[in-house]
C-alpha cells in the first residue's frame, strides 16, 4: 500500500515546481522531513531558498509528524507578506 | 474581524467595523506599495497567499494580541493579486480605551503577520521579476 499525498505549492515553491499542486509517494511511515528531503533531491533549486516548511492541515508542522494521504499539505516558503 | 480580499482594501469600513464607544484611541498601520527597493524602480507587486492558513494566522495573531491589551474591536485585512505603487496591501486597525494598548497591539499585529502568515510577494522591475526574501 502506498502513502500517496498530494501538496500544495505557492510563490517561489510553484514556479520551481511548476506546478501548483504536486503528487507523491512517500512509505507507509512517511514523515515532514522524508517528504522535504524527496522535495529537495527532485528539485535541487529548493535548497537555494532561506528556509523551507512544510503545513499540515493549516499548522507548521515538525520533521518528525507523520504524514497520511487526506492531510492537506502545503510547502511554505520564506513569507514576505506586509 | 480578519480577511484577505482581492478588492482595494476600504478605510472607511474598517473605521465603522472598530469604532466604539468603549474606545479612547483607534490606532491604524497601512502598509503600502512602495516605488523601489534598494533605489530599483519597482513598478508592481503580485502578492499571493495560502488563504485557509492565512486567516487561520491572523485570527491567531489577533487572537494573542486580545490576550495582551485591552482590544475591544480590530481589523486585519491583506490584499492579494496584483498591486501598483500607492495601493493598500494590509491594514490593520486596533480600538482600544487608552493609546499605548493601541500603537502596541498595532506594532505586534503588522510585526507578527510578516514573520508568521503565509503570504507572498513578488516586486515586479523594468527588467526582471524577484520573490521577496526567498533567498538568503
Amino acid at each position: 500500500m502506498s502513502n500517496r499525498v498530494s501538496v500544495q505549492l505557492f510563490g517561489i515553491t510553484r514556479e520551481i515546481v511548476g506546478s501548483s499542486v504536486l503528487t507523491l509517494d512517500l512509505p507507509q511511515t512517511g514523515q515532514v522531513g522524508d517528504l522535504l528531503t524527496n522535495l529537495k533531491t527532485q528539485y535541487p533549486a529548493l535548497n537555494g531558498l532561506r528556509s523551507l516548511l512544510i503545513a499540515v492541515n493549516g499548522e507548521y508542522a515538525e520533521a518528525d509528524q507523520s504524514l497520511h494521504p487526506n492531510d492537506e499539505i502545503a510547502l511554505i516558503p520564506p513569507v514576505s507578506g506586509g | 474581524m480578519v480577511a484577505i480580499t482581492t478588492e482595494p482594501i476600504d478605510m472607511n469600513a474598517a473605521y465603522q467595523h472598530v469604532s466604539t464607544g468603549a474606545a479612547g484611541a483607534i490606532t491604524f498601520f497601512f502598509g503600502t506599495v512602495r516605488d523601489n527597493t534598494q533605489n530599483r524602480p519597482v513598478e508592481r507587486l503580485e502578492y499571493e497567499a495560502y488563504d485557509r492558513m492565512a486567516v487561520a494566522k491572523m485570527q491567531e495573531i489577533a487572537d494573542e494580541a486580545c490576550q495582551r491589551w485591552d482590544i475591544r474591536n480590530y481589523a486585519i485585512i491583506h490584499r492579494k493579486g496584483n498591486l501598483t505603487i500607492g495601493d493598500m496591501a494590509v491594514l490593520i486597525a486596533v480600538a482600544t480605551p487608552h493609546r499605548a494598548d493601541a500603537f502596541d497591539a498595532c506594532r505586534y499585529i503588522i510585526d507578527t503577520l510578516k514573520q508568521q502568515v503565509p503570504i507572498w510577494k513578488k516586486e515586479i522591475f523594468e527588467d526582471g521579476q524577484v520573490w521577496v526574501d526567498a533567498h538568503p
